[in-house]
């Protein structure tokens, strides 16, 4: 409910239009959610992005303590996610740039976009990690 | 009646005095970054594993290197952008929304500049 307040001071509740909880989860508002957040989670990861390229510029020594903490399960991990991030956010962006030539706008295409855009996110997440076991 | 003097309306800038130049750079940077990102995974990727020597000379690479640096300029101007929208909608308090900006642009700067010079240290450093 949000406070107005009015011209004595006293609080009035007015009700306010439905938001994200009252609604059933749609795929194309569902993608538009983990846009944002993969986007913030990226903007984040950039901190480990530059940390790797500082410590290959510092010495050995330096790049030895990133390589292990990369190297390490927890590491792993978090690449793995990055990578997941990095690469969903990527195929958002398309699917955005589509929309904004006009095209893809009916629902049918929405909804096809947006199942694309997990669906190959995963898969290509997966290729990646199956290139770096392959050619790592 | 239309109280917006006739410069305004030429200048097509509306109330945040930016016009289309936020959407115009988030939609440039995207770009730039689709391609330099793609390079970057292909880069990291033939590199997983690698020793520091190996790490070092394919960085300090001429090429790889210039690619680098752009990849740092695009993707730490989308980010800005990208985290600028995200506080402009959820921060509702002034005072906390103007601080969140100039962190915002703060972080970016550093990011970006911590990681060129490790680039240019790469390429001319000892």
């Amino acid at each position: 409910m949000a406070n107005t307040n009015t011209s004595v001071g006293t609080k009035i509740k007015r009700p306010l239009s439905p938001h994200l909880q009252i609604y059933k989860p749609l795929i194309n508002m569902v993608m538009s959610i983990l846009h944002r957040i993969t986007g913030a989670a990226l903007y984040l990861g950039t901190v480990l992005l530059a940390w790797w390229l500082v410590a290959a510029a510092s010495g050995p020594a330096e790049f030895r303590i990133a390589s292990e903490f990369f190297g390490s399960t927890f590491g792993y991990l978090i690449l793995f996610g990055y990578s997941w991030a990095l690469i969903h956010h990527m195929l958002g962006g398309i699917r955005h740039f589509i929309w904004d030539t006009g095209r893809g706008l009916d629902i049918k295409t929405v909804d096809l976009l947006s199942w694309g855009t997990i669906v190959f996110s995963v898969a290509l997440t997966l290729l990646v990690w199956f290139s770096v076991l392959v050619f790592g | 009646m239309n109280m917006r003097t006739p410069l305004k309306k030429v200048y097509h800038l509306g109330s945040a005095k930016e016009g289309a130049s936020h959407f115009w750079l988030q939609r440039v940077s995207a770009v730039a970054n689709l391609f330099l990102v793609i390079y970057l995974m292909g880069l990291i990727i033939s590199l997983a594993g690698a020793d520091y020597i190996t790490v070092r000379e394919a960085l300090s690479y001429p090429l790889t290197a210039l690619l680098l640096l752009l990849l740092i300029l695009s993707g730490v101007i989308h980010m800005r952008l990208g985290m600028q929208t995200i506080i402009e909608d959820y921060i509702e308090s002034e005072g906390t929304k103007i601080v969140a900006l100039m962190l915002n642009t703060f972080f970016s700067v550093f990011i970006g500049a911590a990681s060129v010079w490790a680039v240019l240290k790469l390429s001319f450093g000892a």
